[in-house]
């Protein structure tokens, strides 16, 4: 009971937010909605038990991506004016609804499998064993590390005034 | 017989109080309320003395008076100021965004209220013994930068936007070192909730990882902006930083999240290096205190001593000395752990101090910002 009306208080706030993200013109509130709505996503994790996940999305989204984000906000000039719309609107629009409407219909349409087993307690020690344990997902994760900078060291070299 | 007292004294110190229930003194919302008030009222005290001990102890060590006319020995300056700011005016700038601008020093003062929620007065006392506790707390203290964003945003004047810009390249450089120093508390623990940490102690982590107690000093100290590293209110340059458009109950939330963030890191290091709230004799929660204390007074000891410095020493600072010497911390501690599973032998403490020397030393050689000329 408690659970449902969390989840639908930040289900709610979440969607809300998302939209005022895309809604509004001046950018540097639209990137403010943007961390509530990583918030009530860190929210929803709580509810489904899993705690080390909620604790990382406020870490890395509102602590570190959205910061990042204001960052280039700031640095942006004639930010004042907001975000002008131009000539693609209505392609942009129609491209977004019938992404909207494949998501949503294969949404729907999986068949969720609801788990009956019990959330972990400690959840940490579970993820360290299958990201440490034998084949565990480490070396996924180091790949993806060296891809990201190799990412940010191209872009260096790309924007380095000579 | 001196054996004897070695002994003695080991048993002393290990012998842990008995814990609280978790849901002490009995059921869930009684627990939530009383430890709530308790938060509240801990950090609200603890902020008013913490305001007293910085302007006494501070004109004590630069040989003036300080604040002493209210109360006795000027101990209720703090709320005569309290009750002034509260009387005052709320000015908000024409061109503010104005909504950003109420919000923002709510923002910049909830989570450090948040955060008290996982720290242990004594054993077992916490409103929750979360299992990723100091990731919660890591977590949580990143949001109240946006506090400070939105505040240097929302002002529309220069000085304020220049100090939130000084604020993002300090945190986002921070926070690395500052996290690589808890991961080898961690690791020594090995556990992620405050309270277990604590109970791992049996020798003071501070002993152990000397190293790490050394960056995550500094690397906090940079994180909540106090001197030397309180670049974004920097008065000769930037007015007042961040709130200097602030005024009112506005500004007396940004005091306040600062002296509790000043708190919070004192309550983090007194946990996570010092033991927390084990000690003879007295009751733990004193010993809490007391700690906690005692961390203040050397961070106002260092605001006193040191000159503030600039941006670029700053980022030196973080990116060729902090992030380093964090990274060998890690690896040695790893290989430590490692090799004694069970706990870290007492042979361990000179050990780790003569490294914590050397590296220290070593890098402040190869560390010296251009042998003095003025560049990076």
């Amino acid at each position: 009971m408690g659970l449902d009306i969390a989840f639908w208080i930040l289900a709610v706030v979440g969607v809300a937010a998302a939209l005022t993200v895309v809604l509004l013109r001046g950018v540097f509130r639209a990137a403010l909605s943007l961390v509530l709505c990583f918030l009530t996503v860190a929210g929803i994790y709580i509810t489904l038990s899993a705690d080390f996940l909620a604790a990382v999305q406020v870490l890395i989204y509102v602590g570190g991506i959205s910061v990042l984000i204001i960052l280039a906000i700031m640095l942006t000039r004639d930010v004042q004016q907001g975000s002008p719309s131009n000539k693609l609107r209505v392609p942009a629009f129609i491209v977004a609804s019938i992404f909207f409407g494949v998501v949503a219909f294969a949404l729907v349409n999986t068949p969720w499998p609801l788990a009956t087993a019990p959330p972990l307690e400690p959840t940490t020690a579970a993820l360290a064993t299958r990201l440490l344990g034998t084949g565990g997902f480490i070396l996924p994760v180091e790949i993806a590390a060296t891809l990201l900078l190799a990412a940010i060291v191209g872009a260096i070299v790309l924007v380095r005034e000579r | 017989m001196i054996a004897n007292f070695g002994l003695d004294l080991e048993r002393y110190w290990s012998a842990l109080p008995p814990e609280l229930p978790p849901d002490w003194p009995g059921g869930f919302w009684w627990h939530w309320l009383v430890f709530t008030i308790i938060i509240i009222a801990f950090v609200l005290g603890l902020v008013m003395g913490f305001i007293w001990l910085e302007r006494r102890g501070m004109a004590r060590m630069q040989a003036r008076l300080g604040p002493n006319r209210v109360g006795p020995l000027g101990l209720l300056q703090p709320v005569a100021d309290a009750i002034k700011v509260l009387l005052k005016e709320d000015i908000v700038p024409d061109k503010a965004d104005k909504i950003v601008h109420w919000l923002a020093p709510v923002v910049a003062f909830a989570p450090v209220l948040m955060i008290f929620a996982v720290i242990p007065f004594q054993n077992g006392a916490l409103l929750a013994d979360l299992n990723i506790g100091i990731l919660y707390v890591v977590a949580i203290s990143s949001v109240s930068t946006l506090g400070i964003f939105m505040a240097g945003w929302a002002s529309s004047n220069k000085y304020s936007l220049l100090a939130a810009m000084r604020d993002v390249a300090a945190v986002v450089s921070y926070e690395i070192p500052v996290v690589l120093a808890l991961v080898g508390v961690v690791l020594l623990a090995g556990s992620l909730s405050l309270n277990e940490i604590v109970k791992a102690q049996q020798i003071p982590f501070i002993l152990l990882q000397p190293l790490g107690f050394l960056l995550f000093f500094i690397g906090g100290s940079a994180e909540i902006n106090r001197s030397p590293f309180d670049l974004l209110e920097a008065d000769s340059e930037l007015v007042a930083g961040f709130h200097t458009e602030f005024s009112g109950m506005k500004f007396a939330m940004f005091y306040l999240a600062e002296y509790a963030e000043a708190l919070f890191l004192s309550a983090i290091i007194a946990t996570l290096f010092l033991a927390g709230w084990r000690g003879p004799l007295l009751p733990p929660w004193l010993w809490f205190l007391i700690k906690i204390i005692g961390v203040f007074f050397v961070i106002i000891w260092i605001r006193t001593t040191v000159p503030r410095v600039r941006i670029d020493q700053l980022m030196a600072l973080a990116w060729k000395f902090l992030f380093p010497l964090a990274l060998i911390n890690l690896i040695i501690t790893a290989i430590q752990v490692l090799a004694w599973p069970e706990a870290l032998p007492w042979a361990m403490i000179p050990v780790n101090i003569a490294i914590m020397a050397t590296l220290v030393l070593l890098w402040s050689k190869l560390f010296k910002l251009g042998w003095g000329r003025v560049e990076v």
